[in-house]
């Protein structure tokens, strides 16, 4: 068991297959307990945190407004999950001896140089773009992409195709073909 | 209660995203490049079994689904732009915090920026949804609900196309 715990990496089919179990269990244990399906998402708690954020400097502006109303301020069941992410890689990458600090990833370097702050700017800029767009479609490849799909919604099919079809193409202009 | 299940659900995930390396800056923009096919593989699995599961357990009345509205404008608009923002940063939202935890310290700023991202979006939001949202909307419709037919033989199709295009990946190469 420790042996499989510390091995670097896992088959993406079989984390793949665990993934769906996890998210089954997750609404079956959730419908059970606190009697709300949760099904597994991100990005909305991106939108809370930033709610709780603005609140520290101008309460009244987030009491106000309209979509941090609809989302409801506060720390729930997945601003904890999205936590629990953060630990759940920190301790895999721990046990598989797979952690690596890294400022400027490979392919981002070999077209743009390692500069850090250009890539820091990067990945500020993409990820604000991202966000706004997640938001907008209602969701992220973890929302739609995963949950949604599984239950076959056609805004999540859709919305699949729309993120993959935007990433490819902008990923081909900004990357070229990729080098090697 | 939920807290504490939310923290162990992102716990198992967040182990399972580094596991297989998808939350990798090089496998999300691998895909991309369509070069690296180890998202495909991960994301086809977890949504084939999932589907089993969630329409299992719906059929028997265990559990009640959570649909998001089709608003055909905006599904396509904020696709298409999160899409571009996704290749810049390299990162979704969910991999950047497990990204960041294993070291990349750029997915900070990519953390960063979405929770701006989010703070502009809901400063817009009154314009959006008189224009953008309301264009289009089907309400909250599935698949089989739209074809008029029952969720299995639309899950027997997805399963037996997802394995045929993952075998054909494989032989393909990545």
């Amino acid at each position: 068991m420790m042996k499989l715990l510390k091995a670097p990496t896992w088959n993406p089919y079989v984390a793949g297959a665990l993934v769906g179990v996890l998210a089954v269990l997750s609404v079956l244990v959730t419908t059970l307990t606190i009697d709300k399906p949760k099904y597994l998402g991100a990005s909305t708690t991106f939108v809370r945190g930033a709610g709780l954020l603005e609140q520290v400097v101008v309460p009244e502006r987030v009491a106000q407004n309209e979509y941090f109303q609809s989302k409801k301020v506060k720390v729930d069941w997945q601003m904890l999950f999205v936590f629990g992410i953060f630990a759940g890689a920190l301790v895999s990458a721990r046990l598989g001896g797979t952690v690596k600090r890294e400022t400027v990833p490979p392919i981002w370097k070999e077209r743009f140089g390692d500069n850090q702050a250009l890539r820091a700017v990067g990945a500020f800029i993409g990820g604000a773009i991202l966000m706004f767009g997640a938001r907008l479609a209602g969701g992220c490849p973890s929302g739609h992409g995963l949950s949604g799909n599984m239950q076959l919604s056609v805004s999540s099919l859709l919305a699949l195709v729309f993120f993959m079809v935007g990433a490819i193409v902008t990923a081909r202009i900004l990357y070229g073909k990729g080098g090697k | 209660m939920e807290l504490f299940l939310g923290l162990i659900t992102g716990f198992a995930f967040g182990f399972l995203l580094q596991k297989s390396q998808v939350l990798r800056f090089e496998k999300q923009v691998g895909f991309m490049l369509l070069k690296d096919m180890t998202i495909i593989k991960f994301m086809a699995s977890a949504v084939l079994v999932g589907m089993v599961g969630i329409y299992a357990c719906h059929s028997a009345g265990w559990i009640a689904l959570s649909l998001k509205a089709t608003h055909l404008g905006a599904i396509i608009l904020g696709g298409l732009i999160f899409g571009i923002g996704w290749a810049m940063a390299g990162y979704c939202p969910g991999t950047s915090v497990g990204a960041l935890a294993e070291g990349r310290l750029h997915a900070l700023w990519a953390i960063v920026g979405m929770l701006l991202g989010a703070a502009v979006y809901a400063e817009v939001y009154p314009s959006l949804k008189s224009t953008v949202l309301s264009w289009g909307n089907f309400g909250k419709i599935t698949l089989p609900g739209v074809l008029g037919v029952s969720p299995w033989p639309i899950i027997a199709v997805f399963i037996v196309a997802g394995i045929a295009f993952l075998r054909w990946t494989e032989k393909k190469g990545p």
